[in-house]
């Protein structure tokens, strides 16, 4: 039993850590502009397609075509931000949430329209097969998309901690007049963070796209619980979201394992409830 | 005076024209899944609907079915069908809307789909309320023909006679092979599909003596399904009876590789399973599933319009019917059988031309003795087969008389595949 539990604790913190990296590319672009992206999962589908066709069309591996993946995200997140959130930024919150529920239709339409709705998968990825140690097993592609995840969320978290590009990124979230003054342009600060938040959902399609099925809405299945962690973790907040990200995998897979998995998402919604009721600011939000 | 004789003869014969007129086309609305997770099915059975449209307005009368080649509907001036198409995407409530908009602005005479029982349930309500015709295809929840509907007609078995048929499958095997089953464990998506399968599936189990050591129902399109299989893996089943739809279906098989989970046998309940996108994606690892079906290309070799149907369908879509194309397929020519007894396109008389409907199983690509209704509206000529995948394809395995291939058992090990 012990080590059934054990089993599904790590299954649960693996799970957990793609969550967050997912999580993290909204909570930064909440946390510097206070826009809601609905479309996010969406940057997480096209990083999936990006990965499908790289190794569909040219045989290369998603973790090789990782790297390009997440420049080719960047770069859609920026853009988007130019042709499109620019125009909304200072529009009311329910322009915003039209126009990014929007894009989030869109994209799907655009998906389906190009690629087909048809399922698609990435087989015979270089890490393939398992891991097995004590009696426990895990699928390799999931230890690396968690390994993957956690590199790519210490990387963000380093940027934005210690160097000047990240400290004038959190200077223009905290206040971006006052940023604007000391002469940081809050134009290309917000394309920035647009470009990381999608290149961050970007690399979670690349790294899921060997265990999960390929398909236009896959961004659904996931971004439920994105907002989830960035409201549990705290808005705004990385290494919230991260800490969000492993509680809430831990309790997803736990959980429906000890009780019932039709209820998993309840479990999962209820100690969001929770936290905000007791902590309305998240766990490591600023109040 | 003679001039008013000729005028009201010329009225009369307008009037009576314009009937007639009104009849070039029959429209019919047919609702799937066209967006959404189940987009991919849901573009299949529209293909397919379509071909069987196509057919019976066509004049290539070579697949020796009564009606195709037809030319429109023979009884109806050679009416031609028209079928319109709506989405929709796997939401009940967009499914009862679609069939209202259908009714309403597009004028249909008739409905069919929605391949989703959680949709066919609340769109046939719709047609319930207006008084329309509603042909079912391919639905299997078992209440849907226990409503005590009116203009409800289901072409395909339901759940009670697929799940009574894994359990025969099961039975004959323990005779015929020796296999030895005891556990039996259930695993479900938890809409209308899924629970109602499960329910089945654990009232069968315990009236064949079997025992049912888990019934996990999860909510479909989970992001993983760990706790799932875990909860499988620590009940230790011989037997594992699924009910996922495709993209569950695919996430579950790779959980299984990856946590090292390996039943006796994996018996699926259709749907996902047998999607084409199914096999292409799991690959390797989808041989030696066993799944319930309605139809299988390799049942050709005893009923040879299959074969002609399929390669209709090939040339133009260059992808084989499976069983839930080829019943879409099957539901269009049953309705259009019925509104062209009917001679009209009134709702009251396609009604009473469903309710009389007896199409004999010749005359149809479904391994079925023919469409008959009963009280309910269900057809009770159905029959279900089994299939399991061997060599990355799905072969007939049960009936045994109408078995292409024996049964392999145990599954493979993962590695071994």
């Amino acid at each position: 039993m012990t080590q059934i539990l054990l089993q599904t604790v790590l299954s649960g913190v693996l799970i957990g850590l793609v969550y967050a990296l997912v999580a993290v590319g909204l909570t930064l672009i909440f946390g510097v502009m206070d826009i809601v992206n609905f479309a996010h999962g969406e940057f997480l589908m096209l990083g999936m397609y990006a990965s499908f066709w790289g190794w569909a069309l040219w045989k290369l591996d998603p973790l090789f075509t990782l790297p390009f993946t997440a420049l080719g995200l960047f770069a859609v997140g920026a853009l988007l931000y130019r042709l499109v959130i620019r125009r909304i930024i200072d529009a009311p919150m329910l322009s915003q949430v039209f126009t990014t529920f929007g894009l989030m239709i869109l994209f799907r339409g655009l998906a389906q329209y190009l690629w087909s709705p048809d399922f698609r998968s990435v087989e015979h990825t270089v890490v393939d097969g398992k891991v097995a140690f004590g009696g426990l097993s895990f699928g390799l592609p999931q230890v690396t998309a968690a390994a993957g995840a956690v590199v790519t969320t210490g990387a963000v978290w380093w940027f934005l901690r210690f160097t000047r590009l990240g400290a004038a990124l959190e200077a223009t979230a905290a206040d971006r007049e006052a940023a604007a003054l000391m002469g940081i342009d809050g134009q290309k600060m917000f394309a920035l963070a647009w470009g990381i938040g999608a290149a961050c959902a970007g690399v979670a399609g690349a790294l899921l796209s060997s265990t999960y099925p390929i398909f236009p809405d896959v961004g659904a299945s996931f971004i439920l619980v994105a907002f989830v962690l960035v409201a549990l973790g705290g808005f705004g907040s990385v290494t919230g979201a991260f800490w969000a990200g492993i509680l809430v995998g831990v309790v997803e897979v736990v959980g429906g394992f000890l009780w019932d998995p039709a209820y998993k998402m309840v479990l999962v919604l209820s100690l969001y409830l929770l936290v905000v009721w007791l902590r309305p600011q998240g766990l490591l939000g600023k109040a | 005076m003679i001039r008013l004789a000729r005028a009201a003869s010329l009225l009369a014969a307008l009037c009576l024209a314009a009937p007639a007129a009104a009849q070039e086309e029959v429209r019919i609305g047919v609702i799937y899944p066209l967006t959404g997770a189940a987009a991919s099915t849901g573009l299949e059975l529209k293909n397919a609907a379509q071909l069987a449209a196509d057919l019976i307005n066509g004049t290539d009368k070579s697949l020796g079915l009564a009606l195709a080649g037809a030319g429109g509907l023979p009884n109806l001036h050679h009416a031609k069908l028209k079928l319109i198409f709506a989405d929709h995407q796997g939401n009940p409530q967009v499914g009862a809307s679609e069939a209202e908009r259908l009714i309403t602005q597009e004028k249909v005479v008739a409905l069919g789909g929605c391949y989703f029982s959680s949709v066919t349930a609340t769109a046939s309500q719709t047609a319930e309320r207006y008084g329309i015709p509603f042909v079912n295809g391919e639905s299997s929840a078992p209440n849907l023909t226990q409503r005590g509907f009116k203009w409800f007609f289901r072409t395909t078995p339901h759940d009670e006679l697929f799940v009574r048929n894994s359990f025969e499958f099961l039975k004959d095997l323990e005779k015929r092979k020796g296999v030895q089953v005891k556990r039996i464990a259930i695993l479900a998506e938890n809409t209308e599909f899924g629970t109602g399968a499960a329910a089945l599936q654990e009232k069968f189990a315990r009236e064949n003596g079997y025992e049912v050591v888990a019934k996990v129902l999860y909510p479909p399109k989970s992001a993983q399904l760990t706790s799932e299989v875990q909860k499988l893996k620590a009940a230790r089943p011989d037997v594992v009876m699924q009910s996922s739809y495709l993209g569950d279906a695919i996430l579950s098989v790779k959980t299984y590789k990856d946590l090292g989970f390996l039943p006796t046998a994996l018996v699926a309940n259709d749907a996902g399973f047998n999607d084409s996108e199914f096999l292409k994606t799991v690959g390797k690892d989808g041989n030696g599933i066993i799944s319930r079906e309605v139809w299988a290309l390799d049942l050709a070799a005893q009923k040879p319009v299959i074969a002609k149907a399929n390669a209709l369908l090939q040339a133009r879509h260059h992808v084989n019917f499976n069983g839930n194309s080829a019943r879409a397929f099957t539901a269009i020519f049953a309705l259009a059988d019925a509104i062209n007894r009917a001679g009209s396109t009134k709702p009251e008389a396609i009604q009473k031309a469903l309710r009389e409907t007896n199409i004999p199983g010749d005359q149809l690509i479904m391994p079925w003795a023919g469409i008959q209704y009963d009280a309910t509206g269900q057809n009770k000529l159905g029959a279900g087969i089994i299939v399991q995948v061997q060599d990355g394809k799905y072969v007939t395995v049960w009936p045994f008389a109408l078995a292409s291939k024996d049964v392999a058992w145990p599954l493979p090990a993962w590695d071994k595949r």
